[in-house]
């Protein structure tokens, strides 16, 4: 048999009211591709929320408490960063990477790796490490998606913003993260941590 | 013996009651709460705003901390970090333009010079304030001292 034989066959199996079990597991293969994609997406948006994060005592207990006290949660102008704002990226491949890490967490759930405020702060140290590691080399993408320092009027900002701003994050030689550690939570012990 | 200190206490406990009755009306003196008596409440002040960034305010005398010319909100010192230090060390004065510590700062109780920042003078908003737009809540007579660069 040739190949154009081949071709013409299926074509005409398609045709033919054989191929109908075909049809049917093509349908429902693009339904299921809807209805999961789309559900993929919702799962995605919902574990997205800062509602979720708290779902979590670990979560709750400890480094919301202590960011409800800081300048992202109560402001003069009313804005606010959320959880995911600060920790999940924006971009979807990104933010599949960070999701895909993130079901460490699950594990670290159910192993009670955090589960008591002791355990939290002994814990700590490298957890923020990992984040900082994660924020310095994405250059504090998370911290731009609000705050651009293209947009930023040296005017407004206090001599020592603009000092440490001109100086080091104009020439791209330091990021956010580099002097904003602790923005959002207490610090574990800095000891040997670099400007610490 | 036991009879005077009978009457000792009484004598105390009548010179309290009275004294109590008259402090409901403060007879024209004037406390830091104005002229309102101690049964009523005050229309609490305005916040104050601290400044958020301005030059160094000058002493008014030798030793004195000086006080924190800007804004502290967030500022952590604790067991773990010391954010002042982050600026003030002798580290970091150089790149952040902060005045560095001064040597006294390393001398324990003892006049010992240790090699890092001394425990009495680790957390640092215990002698140095930061300073709002406020007018004096009274006037005093104190004279700065003059060498220090006060008119
Ligand atoms: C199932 C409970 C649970 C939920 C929900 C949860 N976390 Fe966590 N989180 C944990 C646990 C447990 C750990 C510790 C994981 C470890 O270190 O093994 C953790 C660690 C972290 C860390 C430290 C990062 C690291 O790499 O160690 C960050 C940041 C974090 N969570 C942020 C979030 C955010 C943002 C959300 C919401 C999108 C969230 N968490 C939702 C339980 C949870
Ligand atoms: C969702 C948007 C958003 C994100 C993400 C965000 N911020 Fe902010 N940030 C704000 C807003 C809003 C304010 C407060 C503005 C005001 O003063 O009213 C603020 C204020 C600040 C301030 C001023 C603090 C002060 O005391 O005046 C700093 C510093 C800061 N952010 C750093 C960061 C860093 C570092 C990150 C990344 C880890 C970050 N921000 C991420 C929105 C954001
Ligand atoms: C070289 C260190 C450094 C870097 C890098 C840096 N900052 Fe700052 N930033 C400071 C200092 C110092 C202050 C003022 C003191 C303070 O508030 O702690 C400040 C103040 C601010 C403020 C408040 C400004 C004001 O005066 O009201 C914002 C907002 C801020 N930073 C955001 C950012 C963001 C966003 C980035 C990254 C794009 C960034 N900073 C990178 C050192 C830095
Ligand atoms: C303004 C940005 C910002 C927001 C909003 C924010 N975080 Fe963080 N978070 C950080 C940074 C930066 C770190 C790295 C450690 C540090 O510098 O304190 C961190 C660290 C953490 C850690 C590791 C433990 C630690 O203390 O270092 C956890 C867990 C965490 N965040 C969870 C959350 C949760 C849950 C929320 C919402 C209630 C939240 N974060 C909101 C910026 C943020
Ligand atoms: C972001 C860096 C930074 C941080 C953090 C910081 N300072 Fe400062 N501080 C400065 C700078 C810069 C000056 C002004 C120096 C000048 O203009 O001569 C200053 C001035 C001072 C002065 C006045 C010195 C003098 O000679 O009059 C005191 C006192 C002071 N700071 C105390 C503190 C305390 C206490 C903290 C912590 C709660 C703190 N600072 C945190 C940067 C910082
Ligand atoms: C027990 C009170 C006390 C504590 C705590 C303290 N200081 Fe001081 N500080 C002083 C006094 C008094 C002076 C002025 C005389 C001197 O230099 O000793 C001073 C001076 C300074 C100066 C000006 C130095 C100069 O050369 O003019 C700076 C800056 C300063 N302190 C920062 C800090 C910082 C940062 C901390 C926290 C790590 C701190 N101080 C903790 C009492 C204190």
């Amino acid at each position: 048999m040739t190949k154009a034989n081949n071709k013409k066959g299926f074509l005409q199996y398609l045709k033919s009211p054989n191929s109908a079990g075909l049809w049917f597991i093509l349908l429902i293969g693009f339904a299921g591709g809807i209805i999961f994609w789309g559900g993929f997406n919702t799962a995605l948006e919902v574990t997205n929320t800062e509602e979720f994060c708290i779902s979590c005592h670990e979560m709750e207990n400890n480094v919301y408490e202590e960011y409800r006290e800081t300048i992202h949660y109560s402001n003069r102008s009313g804005v606010r960063a959320t959880c995911p704002d600060c920790h999940v990226p924006k971009e979807w491949t990104h933010k599949i990477i960070r999701k895909i890490a993130a079901s460490k967490e699950v594990w670290g759930k159910l192993t009670g790796i955090i589960n008591t405020p002791e355990k939290f702060n002994g814990h700590r140290r490298s957890m923020a490490e990992r984040e900082w590691k994660r924020m310095k080399e994405n250059d504090s993408r998370e911290c731009r998606n609000c705050h651009n320092f293209e947009y930023m009027d040296f005017s407004e900002q206090g001599n020592r913003s603009v000092k440490m701003h001109k100086d080091a994050l104009g020439t791209g030689e330091k990021t956010c993260i580099d002097c904003h550690k602790g923005i959002a939570h207490t610090l574990p012990d800095m000891k040997g941590v670099e400007n610490w | 013996m036991k009879r005077l200190s009978y009457v000792v206490m009484v004598l105390g406990l009548a010179c309290t009651t009275t004294l109590h009755a008259q402090e409901v009306n403060s007879g024209g003196v004037e406390s830091l709460r104005g002229t309102a008596t101690l049964d009523e409440t005050k229309k609490a002040e305005t916040m104050k705003r601290v400044i958020k960034d301005k030059n160094p305010i000058a002493r008014n005398y030798v030793h004195q901390p000086p006080m924190v010319p800007h804004q502290t909100r967030g500022y952590r010192v604790d067991l773990n970090s010391n954010k002042c230090l982050t600026c003030h060390g002798w580290k970091y004065a150089a790149e952040t333009g902060a005045t560095k510590v001064s040597l006294t700062h390393f001398e324990t109780r003892d006049g010992k010079t240790l090699s890092d920042v001394s425990p009495r003078r680790y957390f640092c908003s215990q002698c140095h304030v930061t300073q709002a737009d406020a007018k004096p809540l009274v006037d005093n007579t104190f004279e700065p001292v003059e060498s220090l660069g006060n008119e």
